[in-house]
């Protein structure tokens, strides 16, 4: 159909300014059943709307695999230091004599019937030893993380709000302590603390990770202050007070969000470092993985490697998950993936 | 035989747990030597994407490509990758929108141009960098001497773009694709490129695809002019028809609702309605016809075919702008 | 001009100059990037100043000063009689409710997180207007519908929109307050050619109901004359024409706006064919080190020796209502002097841009 046959009347004098189709006819021409089918299809393209950005990068987050794996490790190394009690066949800090009497320097117990994993140096079941290290590695992560992630952001807050001199001086304490490599660093801090225990493993690590979050939130509250937002924020005649809480605070968060569950990992590692390295809690009752490897691990290793496998596995495994996660997570918040 | 002969060429992206996407739908348009064609539309109708098909840079995973590029009688999609990094710089050269990121920012202009001589013409160094002075010269960057030495940062942008265009002809290509070269340009830089353009394809007789988004820009410069929609030519004229009768509702459009110069001033401009994001899926009618004056029931039954008109071009519409009112 | 009613806002010999840090340690300046070197204009109520220039103009750091987003060095702000300059913290704040603004990305000026009914309430709360609940909801779904958004709207975020209809949640933003100025910056240049007359008309519509003034920014030549009553061409941090939008078009008088004018394309190819390009040879020089005397000679066809590198040209009122930055507009226009080839110079890109002109690079399409 070329020729436009079907308009009505003849066609009117060209005017200038007048444009075919304005004028309501052309509109009729389009039967009620095929208006109905437009407005459907055009209802179909809209979508139902109101999804937060959260929202939206949640759903990209449920849809993309390596999430979904690193959630599950994550949700299975939970709930298994929850019910660690109930999961583990036997008391972890028992000494059972059917795997004592079979101890031997150069022996030591398989699994058998009841230990499905067998012994450990001392006599105590090494699978309940490792499901109650869940606890512990999850405690120790997740406070270490939670205590560095609370005062970093404080620290990148103010530094990254007032700028002047109080973010030069911030900044400058940062640099040292980023120069410093974080496994020294928790180190030291371990040796000034007269006595090792898992709270100066804990104010280790989290004191390691502060840098890293406060020059993150500094960041991304420069560019958040830069921003075209802010600015509107600005010229709407918004207090100050307001535009730090309400429009650069919860905006850099989100990065800062994403590096604490990359960081968890990483304050998994560290944790089972120093407990590797003997700066941990010195009461060799409680299962920890890291003291799992350093004490049996290394010095049994001849006599029965899996001492050292099951707990390293047990560390690779959980940090892999929170890694997953943690660049599943930063991948659906970049807006350039938002479609 | 013509110089380049696309043929139903389309590109579909398929993302990992997403619907896949037509970007480029059944796209046939032809280029004779020596002629500089358009491929006009806004945001999102395919135009970029065709140019990066033709000259092999979607990238391999997600996207689906299909159909024929013949240039000069060979398909370019069906050639090798390494044989296809020779057609491009050496037969067929390209411009892009933003001249800081397609430069690389750590090498010296001239030797950037100077590359492309050695790699394609089998130049030595010095020979190389005597022809890419006489380049810079010759796209009217001042001074070439010293500009040959300079990195990206330091020359402005309307330069860049000069260097650019000097890369894109260092081995007489005998195709120049310009994807969008003057947006990101002043107005006065952009009359300065636009003019080397035309003087260029005068002068060397290399063909131009010119994709845009801007009318201005075609109606100086393009013979042939390609107006694309939701991935498909709606509208394909020469520049005098086009601009003088456009037919397709979108094209009227699109002239009628850009304010210009030379327009008389308070007149309210003719605001197509809607948005892109109002288009429906060409399968179920013309994409455009939410947004269409002239919409008519036969619009959403199927696509509707693009037709030969009487004018030499071709239509995509099933009730199109009358003759007597196109005229804008 | 005949009848005299008093300006909404004047700017008298405004300057904005941002200082170009340097060193590691201690930041020393080392110079200054002159981003509005002495601007003066006025806007009378319920028009419309269309402000035009290349990016590094200074034209989008004016309008950021005249509503102090950044801070005057020099001159005099004057807004309904009110000297906006002279005003502290708080009296600043509550001052802007009357001088609003819209963005040119509508995406990057809305924060992200924040549905369409909290955007707009945000303004209305921090001027204490948001107290009665029903006469706020009547007031966000009658600024919507003013946009020509519907009320469902409200619980929508702003990357749930397209384009156009974010610059409409910016627009309604800026409307909600029931402001007297409206200052826009580029407000059609990041959105598609057919979302723009939309906008366009849009803003007309609603100064024809709300008897707004406005003040557009915008690098098209086009659309500034289309929307403006008077237009201010602004080059290197100055003025250098001023006219009503007729005149301006009918009879450039800068060889700046000549150039500039002659370089716009026209989507008419009869048009094409036939025009005459001034081509200006070279860049803009950087806003740190602008040429002496007139900011324009290096590039001007026209320019004559010696006054025109020695002496910075006024403006001046060369017709009723048509004022030139020129020494030589009277001459040009009567063909006493004929343009001449101009030497391409050297220019390096801005070292250190002002940091308002950085958003004026049109983005992709």
């Amino acid at each position: 159909m070329t020729e436009p046959t079907t308009q009505a009347g003849p066609p009117a004098p060209r005017r200038k300014g007048e444009r075919p189709g304005r004028t309501g006819g052309n509109v009729n021409r389009l039967g009620d059943r095929k208006k109905a089918r437009l407005e459907e299809l055009a209802q179909a393209s809209a979508g139902k709307g109101g999804v937060s950005l959260f929202r939206d990068a949640m759903r990209r987050l449920r849809r993309n695999p390596a999430a979904i794996v690193g959630a599950t490790i994550i949700a299975l190394f939970v709930l298994v230091a929850i019910f660690a009690p109930l999961i583990a066949p036997h008391d972890p800090v028992q000494r059972f004599d059917e795997l004592t009497s079979k101890l031997a320097a150069d022996n030591i117990p398989g699994p058998t019937a009841g230990f499905p994993l067998g012994s450990d140096e001392l006599g105590r079941d090494l699978l309940s030893r490792l499901i109650y290290g869940s606890r512990q590695t999850l405690f120790v992560g997740v406070l270490a993380t939670l205590i560095g992630l609370a005062i970093g952001v404080l620290l990148g807050a103010i530094a990254g709000a007032f700028g002047g001199w109080v973010d030069n001086i911030l900044m400058r304490v940062t640099d040292v302590m980023l120069a410093l490599p974080a496994l020294l660093l928790a180190i030291t801090l371990v040796a000034l603390a007269s006595r090792s225990s898992q709270w100066t493993v804990i104010l280790a690590v989290a004191i390691v990770n502060v840098p890293i979050f406060a020059r993150l939130l500094r960041g991304s509250m420069l560019a958040q202050r830069e921003s075209d937002h802010v600015l509107a924020a600005r010229a709407l005649g918004v207090k100050q007070r307001s535009i730090v809480l309400r429009h650069m605070l919860p905006n850099a968060m989100t990065a800062v969000i994403v590096q604490a569950t990359l960081t968890l990992s990483v304050a998994i590692i560290e944790a089972a470092s120093l407990s590797f390295l003997g700066l941990g809690d010195p009461d060799r009752d409680r299962a920890e993985w890291g003291a799992m490897l350093g004490d049996a691990g290394v010095r049994y290793f001849e006599v029965r490697p899996e001492l050292a496998y099951y707990p390293a596995l047990a560390i690779i495994v959980v940090a892999l998950g929170f890694t997953l996660l943690g660049e599943a997570m930063r991948e659906a918040i970049d807006p350039k993936n938002r479609r | 035989m013509s110089l380049l002969d696309v043929r139903d060429l389309s590109v579909v992206f398929q993302r990992r747990g997403e619907q896949p996407f037509t970007a480029v739908d059944k796209v046939s348009f032809t280029v004779e030597p020596g002629q500089t064609v358009g491929l006009v539309g806004e945001s999102g109708c395919g135009k970029s994407v065709t140019s990066l098909a033709i000259m092999g840079l979607l990238p391999k995973r997600g996207n689906k490509v299909s159909g024929e590029v013949l240039f000069d009688g060979a398909d370019l999609l069906k050639l090798r990758r390494d044989d296809m990094r020779d057609r491009r710089g050496r037969d067929i050269g390209m411009i892009f929108q933003d001249p800081l990121s397609s430069l690389n920012p750590v090498i010296p202009i001239g030797v950037q141009v100077a590359e492309v001589l050695e790699r394609h013409q089998g130049r030595d160094r010095k020979q190389a960098l005597r022809e890419a002075r006489e380049l810079l010269d010759a796209v009217g960057i001042p001074d070439p001497d010293r500009r040959l030495k300079e990195y990206p940062h330091q020359i402005s942008g309307g330069m860049r773009q000069r260097a650019l265009i000097a890369i894109a002809l260092a081995c007489k290509p005998r195709l120049l694709i310009a994807d969008e070269p003057t947006t990101a340009l002043d107005v006065t830089i952009q009359a300065q490129i636009l003019t080397l353009l035309k003087q260029l394809v005068d002068e060397t007789g290399t063909a131009l695809i010119m994709i845009t988004h801007d009318l201005g820009v075609v109606a100086g410069l393009c013979d042939t002019v390609n107006v694309l929609y939701g991935g498909k030519v709606v509208e394909r004229a020469r520049r005098h028809e086009l601009f003088a009768q456009p037919r397709h509702p979108y094209t009227h459009g699109l002239l009628n609702s850009v304010p210009r110069l030379d327009s008389i001033r308070g007149e309210r401009l003719h605001a197509i309605r809607g948005s892109v994001a109002d288009n429906i899926p060409w399968g179920e009618g013309c994409a455009f016809a939410p947004r269409c004056d002239n919409v008519v029931d036969a619009c959403l039954e199927g696509p509707p075919p693009l037709e030969p008109t009487a004018t030499g071009g071709d239509l995509r519409c099933n009730n199109p702008v009358s003759e007597e009112v196109a005229v804008p | 001009m005949t009848e005299r009613t008093r300006p909404l806002v004047e700017l008298r010999d405004v300057k904005v100059h941002f200082p170009i840090k340097s060193g590691v340690v201690f930041d020393r300046t080392v110079g200054y990037v002159y981003a509005v070197d002495g601007v003066s204009l006025s806007i009378n109520p319920g028009e419309t100043y269309g402000l035009v220039g290349e990016s590094g103009c200074g034209k989008s750091t004016l309008g950021r000063g005249l509503l102090r987003l950044v801070e005057p060095t020099d001159g005099e702000i004057v807004f309904d009689g009110t000297d906006v300059r002279g005003l502290k913290g708080e009296k600043m704040r509550q001052a802007r409710r009357r001088m609003q603004m819209i963005f040119q990305d509508p995406l990057s000026s809305l924060d992200p997180r924040q549905s369409v009914e909290s955007l707009l309430l945000e303004g209305l709360k921090a001027h204490g207007l948001a107290n009665d609940k029903a006469e706020t909801n009547r007031r966000l779904r009658e600024t919507l519908e003013a946009v020509g958004l519907p009320a469902s709207a409200l619980t929508k975020y702003p990357h749930e929109f397209s384009g156009g209809q974010r610059q409409r949640i910016g627009i309604a933003r800026a409307l909600v307050l029931d402001p007297d100025l409206i200052v826009a910056d580029e407000p059609v240049s990041a959105l598609d050619v057919s979302i723009q007359a939309q906008v366009l008309n849009l803003l007309k519509d609603l100064q024809g109901e709300r008897g707004l003034t406005y003040l557009i920014i915008a690098h098209d030549l086009a659309v500034v004359r289309h929307i403006s009553d008077t237009v201010g061409v602004m080059y290197l941090g100055g003025l250098v024409e001023e006219a009503s939008s007729e005149d301006l078009y009918r009879e450039p008088m800068h060889p700046y706006t000549k150039a500039l004018m002659s370089a716009v394309p026209v989507p008419d190819p009869v048009v094409e064919d036939r025009r005459e390009r001034i081509l200006l040879a070279g860049d803009l020089p950087s806003p740190s080190n602008p040429p002496a005397g007139c900011r324009f000679h290096t590039r001007c066809p026209w320019a004559q020796p010696t006054r025109c590198a020695d002496e910075r040209p006024a403006l001046r009122e060369v017709t009723t209502g048509h004022r030139v930055a020129c020494h030589y507009a009277e001459e040009i226009a009567a063909g006493r002097i004929r343009p001449h080839e101009v030497e391409p110079e050297l220019v390096r890109p801005v070292d250190g841009a002002a940091p308002g002109d950085s958003g004026e690079l049109i983005p992709t399409p």
